[in-house]
């Protein structure tokens, strides 16, 4: 149990970290690292939470293949630093006003973080959970029973979204 | 010294401290696996082309490898003055510690005792995890940012092109890889890689479909599962393996007519020694798990499971020398080759393959 909480803890710090790290340098590549190593200690939380096929899941889908893609466009666009003075302050969203609502919605999430986290809390520790997750066997067939539906229009919203990218990109102009 | 190694696995034993050993042992084995693998590199490919190959230093040249490591060691870190200075040094740590990570869950042998050195079988293998097989698939997909971030952080065109090559290589590659590996879990119905490797023990007691019998002679191998459906997995498995590890003809990644050396161009010493030991370690690896998945891993007609580990080597040194054998024979294809090859004929053949696997599974329950 001691080892569960110092390893909940490692993980927690890398997945906080990383990604206090996303947002709070300048240089995009660095950016896309951070994410990788938050996504890394998510992952190792998954593994605490007796769901290793989740966690698996989460490294091959998001560390694996999407952030591979984002680090490609952000090389192949070659963004640069973003530094404070090329700012374009006149710009709307730098207005006083939105960034007013900005802080605002910023407020309202960190209180419903606060709040969601106050309900979770007398469900149970690390480990006390069901390994129900961990079972793919079970998985797959929950997913292809229960939630057959959302399965199939998630699939449909992903190939629409595929098609539309590949029009997009094939059209010839402009 | 060896008692006390051997005592590790005795009765009373601390086993984390014999869990370390064993993590130890696999860690020096597969950096040691890279030096023997650029031995007879150098070998074979001197043997193909009807030359000696490296001779003089030690008997038969057997003490080159200890040689090269030495040179590398002495030279000098040579780092671009543009390039950036962290990701530069960190690229070369992602693709040697996922390399050596994703051994963890390989096993490569039953339990044994080792001709009877041990008093108490060991399992050779560190981690024998319910999702193993994935497990390698995910960290095999966190490589590619060594290789990607290398490329951009040297700040030089050749390594940037390579890097970015590489990156849309291994993405391609990785769909008929994982399809390949479905076709496996299929088969076994499970995906750790000990209860695969089990599996496979025994005979197939029938030919292509249960209605034929033949007497024992065909192991329970998953190549020649449902065939030719088994082979054609392998084959496929076996060529996403190659161009995962971007080894010839797959090698565009350090293609040097075009890209000087690709994404270590501007990398020297140890840190090119780093991306040189990585490239190794994972052909040791995508051998060792095909040899598991398809070839019966340690299974092996009239061998008892406690040398089985022998069988293994031999299996891991064929598919080893095969990798080397297509390097020194197949020119390089071309990049739209390479990119047609992935997605217009290797992944339609691997998600039909896959569909008529899983009919077969559900028809006659094999």
């Amino acid at each position: 149990m001691a080892f569960d909480l110092i390893a909940f803890y490692v993980f927690a710090a890398i997945t906080v970290l990383g990604a206090l790290a996303v947002v709070g340098q300048r240089n995009p590549v660095y950016s896309v690292v951070a994410i990788v190593g938050s996504f890394c200690g998510l992952s190792g939380l998954y593994v605490l939470l007796e769901a290793p096929f989740v966690a698996v899941v989460q490294i091959i889908i998001y560390a694996g293949a999407i952030l591979v893609l984002f680090l490609f466009t952000v090389m192949l666009l070659n963004a640069t630093r973003e530094d404070g003075a090329e700012w374009d302050r006149s710009h709307p969203y730098y207005r006083p006003g939105p960034t007013r609502i900005g802080g605002v919605l910023a407020v309202v999430l960190f209180g419903q973080l606060l709040w969601a986290i106050s309900r979770i809390a007398d469900t149970g520790g690390i480990g006390e959970q069901q390994p129900a997750a961990s079972s793919v066997r079970l998985l797959g067939r929950v997913l292809f029973t229960d939630y057959m539906f959302a399965f199939e229009v998630t699939s449909i919203l992903i190939i629409a979204a595929m098609v539309g990218a590949v029009v997009l990109a094939g059209r010839k102009g402009n | 010294m060896l008692d006390f190694f051997f005592s590790l696995f005795r009765p009373p034993y601390n086993w984390w401290v014999a869990y370390a050993a064993i993590v130890g042992v696999i860690f020096m084995a597969l950096q040691i696996s890279a030096a023997v693998m650029v031995y007879f590199e150098r070998k074979v490919s001197a043997w193909m082309q009807q030359r000696y190959g490296p001779t003089l230093v030690g008997p038969s040249g057997t003490l080159q490898p200890i040689a090269d490591v030495v040179k590398l060691i002495f030279k000098e870190e040579l780092r671009p003055k543009q390039a950036d200075a962290l990701l530069f040094s960190l690229a070369p740590i992602i693709s040697v510690a996922t390399c050596l990570i994703a051994f963890a869950p390989v096993p490569f042998g039953g339990s044994t005792t080792f001709f009877g050195w041990l008093d108490e079988p060991v399992a050779l293998q560190i981690a024998n995890l319910d999702v193993g097989v994935l497990v390698v698939f995910a960290v095999a997909s966190v490589g590619v940012y060594g290789i990607v971030l290398a490329g951009w952080a040297s700040n030089s065109k050749y390594a940037l092109l390579g890097g970015l090559r590489s990156s849309a290589q291994m993405i391609s590659y990785e769909l008929a890889y994982g399809m390949a590996l479905a076709t496996v879990v299929l088969l076994a119905g499970s995906m750790s890689f000990r209860e695969i490797v089990d599996a496979q023990a025994g005979y197939f007691g029938y030919l292509v479909l249960p209605s034929i019998n033949i007497p024992d002679v065909i192991p329970r191998w998953n190549v020649f599962a449902m065939f030719p459906f088994g082979l054609i997995a392998f084959l496929l498995f076996f060529t996403a393996g190659v161009a995962e590890t971007n080894r010839a003809p797959f090698d565009f990644p350090e293609a040097e007519q075009e890209l000087v050396a690709g994404y270590h161009t501007e990398y020297s010493s140890m840190r090119f020694a780093m991306f040189f030991m990585a490239e190794y370690i994972n052909m040791v690896t995508v051998s060792a798990v095909a040899v598991n998945l398809f070839l019966g891993g340690w299974h092996f007609p009239l061998v008892p499971e406690g040398y089985g580990w022998i069988m293994f080597l031999v299996k891991l040194a064929a598919l080893l020398f095969f990798y080397l054998w297509l390097r020194w024979t197949l020119p390089r294809v071309r990049y739209d080759q390479l990119m047609t090859l992935g997605w217009k004929i290797l992944l339609p053949i691997a998600t039909l393959n896959l569909l008529a696997v899983a009919a077969g599974v559900i028809a006659f329950g094999l």
